[in-house]
């Protein structure tokens, strides 16, 4: 029955989003149902995401998470000068994570880590107002991370380890506002790399400064997705000079921005644990999306301009009793995206994430942890700038919409 | 705990129940409003321009691009409306096919061949649209391309029997409701609450397609017996014009008139320069050591003789000079002067008289129709002294002359004032296409990606053929219509974007 109802839900909306760009703040599902807080908590393995240095606190030898969410995400266009309006039709977006840690020590933790940190997932109607800028895209990323934990004394830990990415993308977009071939369908081109790998880091530390105050820091590298010899591949068009678009390979970079987490934990009258973290994700690396084809095809340069965005995440945790943990949080989510630079491949504005969720304690070893996410947007008047045809800049501007529910489940293991 | 995934379950429902929702949705009712007209049965009568034809053939994407579907689809946004229907074509080849023969060319596509970028017939497909295959209506947008303001109401017009002889319209005979129906009895039979009219560019069109081999037909108020370059009589098209617009008034909620633009100012007409005989040094010396005879002693000559005027003597001196020079024609406005010049003193030759007999040589007022620039500088039978447009004038078909344009414009200023009037007198929305299309040819209409011209394959306002309007040129021509419409009818139908619609297709896929 609650499958039933879960999957009557899941065939309800379509995907997209959850925090800024194309970032996926989906990393725990006790982490996410307090806000996505966590460099500062020492709960479960979660802290192989959120702080590694706290890896080393726990209690048990072994301790495992795994969990994955679902992405109900729709975004609506509108345009209310010419009366158009269109509305993302996309799959449901399933990022996931996998953690495990070993205590080889008193002092010294080790841990394994996957998890899906960016990505994004967005399906406009073919052929829609927007479609010179995108139809599709689908970008996924999959971190796999070796961890260790070390502790300095039982008030300081430090953490870390290397990342290894792989990424893959698919996007599809029209060659312009009008090309057809002769029957009228509209030129297009799909770009597509897979098994792309990039490397990168994370180093974190822990201090404790009492038995109920604890501070954390994060770092993750940024990691330049390189994409080389991806398949480009052009339809519908016409059969002319005019129009010399061949199939071709492209090379394309783009970069998963590099990420600092600093925040606290504060645990009071014993039930209760309260937790602050603040994100800066320095997304002013990503100047521009540029598709740079083998062959005669002009390049594409698609200025982005990103600015770095801060998150504030706010989150409390309540021991009900010895099997039911409750948790509710609230964030706020900078867009990254700035005024004129509105593209519809990540139409992302500010967010307000509330979150909630609970941990069911089976036995002592085991747990079930759920929490939800829903992220609320403002209703946005915006445009993208720097489209060009004919050397004018063409503008795309409209209203935009979104909204966010986040499902997840996961387990808890500890041994 | 069964019970907490309930609860979840539950709560997620009420937050899915929150899809995002806009404060003012533009595709709910409200949005938009008809004001005081109905648009729910709307039909679109017309010629060429209303069915959609493009790039001198009628096809399917054209159709679609019609300013009539256009209209009909930002009309659906304001208010619950039945389909518009079309008659559609089978394919976007264009050619008609008559019991299996083609009748008509495939449409135009643009294409490059040894270096030159042309409009060019289509042959990527063959054409499957077959005149006999009669469409089952009623359609709504009823334009007929080819049909003059007074084809509209003669019956039998769609009768395939007459496709043949020339007495019925082979695009009107694919969707009649029967042989003898007449357009306007299958509109009218539609009861359209709404319709717009844009007839009558064929009434001058046709002499003007021809270089004015015909005649205009002032007072002749007998339409059976004009021939189809011919210009119709000013008080037939009002005749005719004012008759339909009290059948379609009487019982809709409104209607659009759009009047009769200037032949003039399409690209038809004015792609090709008359000046367009480059010539070196030599070769213009060469030509006026040729016509240097008939300047100084053969005219001169004529006026001392009293055959002709002084005056007519300066507008037919030839002269030639290094770069462009203007083509040579036979005006049929001139005194005819072979008999004359056959005689003493000059003796000439009869072909030469033949040659000479209404020389002139083109003035910036002339206009030479986009078919004949394939013609000019042609030598005849391999002549190499014998140049089409230079040493050989050209016929009248080649050239609109300036005599041949006035008769063009008194009468389409005469259309049009009916056109105005009557829209007028019937509280109708008018559009003044003429004033649009003259913009377009001088300063060109802005848009979010530059400007739209009427400049021959590049401005974007009109298909290959030089005369009927590319999709964005009907966008234009869609959002005039609204406009007007918005001030007539107190309404607020949005516009279309026009950069949204294209311009001229590119194939290769030609013979």
């Amino acid at each position: 029955m609650k499958k039933l109802l879960f999957l009557g839900l899941f065939g309800l909306m379509a995907a997209v989003t959850y925090a800024g760009g194309y970032r996926v703040s989906l990393q725990g599902q006790r982490s996410l149902a307090m806000g996505h807080t966590g460099v500062a908590v020492v709960n479960n393995a979660e802290l192989a995401f959120f702080n590694p240095a706290g890896l080393v606190y726990l209690e048990d030898k072994i301790n495992l998470a795994a969990g994955a969410s679902a992405v109900f995400s729709n975004v609506k266009y509108q345009n209310s000068e010419f009366g158009i309006s269109s509305e993302t039709d996309s799959p449901v977006g399933t990022p996931f994570y996998a953690y495990g840690s070993y205590r080889v020590n008193d002092w010294l933790t080790l841990g394994l880590a996957a998890y899906t940190p960016y990505g994004s997932t967005v399906e406009w109607p073919t052929d829609w107002a927007g479609s010179h800028l995108v139809n599709n895209i689908d970008l996924q990323a999959i971190y796999i991370q070796a961890l260790a934990s070390v502790k300095i004394s039982d008030k300081l830990s430090v953490g870390g380890g290397p990342i290894y990415v792989n990424g893959s993308v698919n996007f599809n977009r029209n060659l312009n506002r009008t090309l057809t071939d002769v029957d009228g369908n509209r030129s297009n081109v799909t770009v597509d790399a897979s098994g792309v790998s990039a490397f990168g880091w994370s180093a974190s530390a822990m201090y404790n400064a009492t038995e109920d105050l604890r501070f954390g820091i994060n770092y993750r590298s940024e990691i330049m997705v390189e994409a080389e010899g991806g398949d480009a591949t052009f339809r519908n068009v016409p059969n002319s000079p005019l129009t010399p678009f061949q199939n071709t390979e492209f090379d394309a970079a783009l970069p998963m921005p590099a990420e600092l987490s600093v925040g606290l934990s504060y645990q009071l009258l014993d039930k209760w644990l309260f937790a602050f973290d603040y994100n800066m994700t320095y997304w002013d690396v990503y100047e521009s999306l540029d598709i740079d084809f083998a062959n005669a095809t002009p390049d594409s340069n698609n200025p982005r301009n990103y600015k770095n965005s801060s998150s504030y995440r706010f989150g409390l945790q309540y021991f009900a009793n010895e099997t039911v943990t409750l948790r509710v949080g609230y964030y706020f989510d900078e867009s990254p995206v700035q005024s004129g630079y509105f593209a519809p491949e990540t139409p992302r504005n500010d967010a307000h994430g509330f979150t909630g969720g609970l941990s069911l304690h089976v036995s002592n070893r085991f747990s079930i942890d759920a929490a939800f996410l829903y992220n609320r947007y403002e209703e946005i008047d915006e445009s993208y700038n720097y489209y060009t045809e004919n050397g004018e800049t063409v503008p795309f501007e409209g209203t935009y919409k979104t909204s966010a529910f986040i499902p997840g489940l996961g387990v808890t293991y500890k041994l | 705990m069964k019970q907490y995934f309930k609860y979840i379950a539950i709560l997620a429902l009420g937050i899915v129940s929150c899809e995002p929702e806009f404060d003012n949705p533009v595709d709910e009712a409200g949005a938009y409003s008809n004001g005081e007209a109905d648009f729910s049965r709307y039909v679109a009568l017309g010629n060429s321009l209303t069915a959609g034809y493009a790039d001198n053939a009628l096809y399917i994407t054209g159709q679609e691009n019609s300013y009539p579907n256009i209209l009909a689809q930002q009309f659906d946004k304001t208010q619950d409306i039945e389909e518009f229907t079309i008659p559609f074509m089978s394919d976007n080849a264009g050619g008609l096919l008559a019991g299996g023969n083609q009748i008509t060319n495939n449409r135009l596509v643009l294409s490059v061949v040894d270096g030159d970028t042309l409009p060019r017939v289509y042959t990527g497909m063959q054409p499957t649209t077959e005149v006999g295959n009669v469409q089952q209506g009623p359609f709504s947008n009823m334009g007929v391309p080819g049909a003059k303001s007074y084809h509209l109401g003669a019956q039998g017009y769609g009768n395939i029997q007459g496709v043949a002889v020339g007495t019925a319209n082979p695009y009107f005979a694919r969707f009649a409701s029967e042989p003898n129906a007449s357009v306007m009895e299958d509109a009218l039979a539609q009861d359209p609450t709404f319709f717009s009219l844009w007839i009558g560019n064929n009434d001058v069109l046709g002499y003007a397609r021809s270089g004015g081999t015909g005649e205009y037909q002032l007072n002749n108020l007998e339409p059976s017996t004009y021939g189809e370059n011919d210009i119709t009589d000013p008080n037939v098209f009002a005749s005719v014009y004012s008759e339909m617009v009290q059948a379609l008034a009487a019982n809709a909620s409104g209607g659009v008139l759009i009047n009769i633009p200037d032949v003039a100012s399409v690209p038809f007409f004015t792609r090709v320069p008359v000046n367009a005989i480059p010539l070196d040094a030599q070769t213009a010396g060469a030509l006026n050591q040729q016509f240097s005879a008939y300047n100084t002693q053969v005219l001169p000559g004529l006026v001392q003789a009293g055959f002709i005027t002084a005056e007519e003597a300066q507008n037919r001196q030839i002269n030639f000079a290094e770069g462009q020079n203007y083509v040579t024609l036979q005006d049929e406005s001139l005194t005819d002067i072979s008999q004359a010049i056959q005689g003493a003193p000059f003796n000439l030759d009869p072909q030469t008289a033949g040659l000479l007999s209404q020389l002139r040589q083109a003035t910036p007022t002339d206009l030479i129709p986009l078919t004949s620039s394939g013609f000019l500088g042609t030598p005849v039978g391999d002549n190499p002294n014998m140049i089409n447009g230079v040493s050989v004038p050209l016929g009248d078909e080649h050239v609109l002359t300036n005599a041949e344009q006035e008769l063009i414009r008194d009468a389409t200023d005469r259309y049009n004032q009916v056109i105005s009037g009557l829209a007028q007198a019937n509280g109708l929305a008018f559009v003044d296409a003429n004033a649009m299309l003259n913009t377009l040819a001088t300063d060109g209409i802005s848009y979010d990606g530059g400007f739209v011209t009427s400049e021959f394959v590049t401005g974007g306002a009109f298909s290959l053929d030089g005369i009927h309007l590319t999709p964005r040129g009907n966008a234009i021509v869609s959002n005039r219509i609204i406009d007007a419409i918005n001030d007539t009818y107190n309404a607020d139908v949005p516009e279309v974007n026009v950069g949204s619609y294209g311009t001229v297709t590119y194939s290769n896929e030609v013979q």
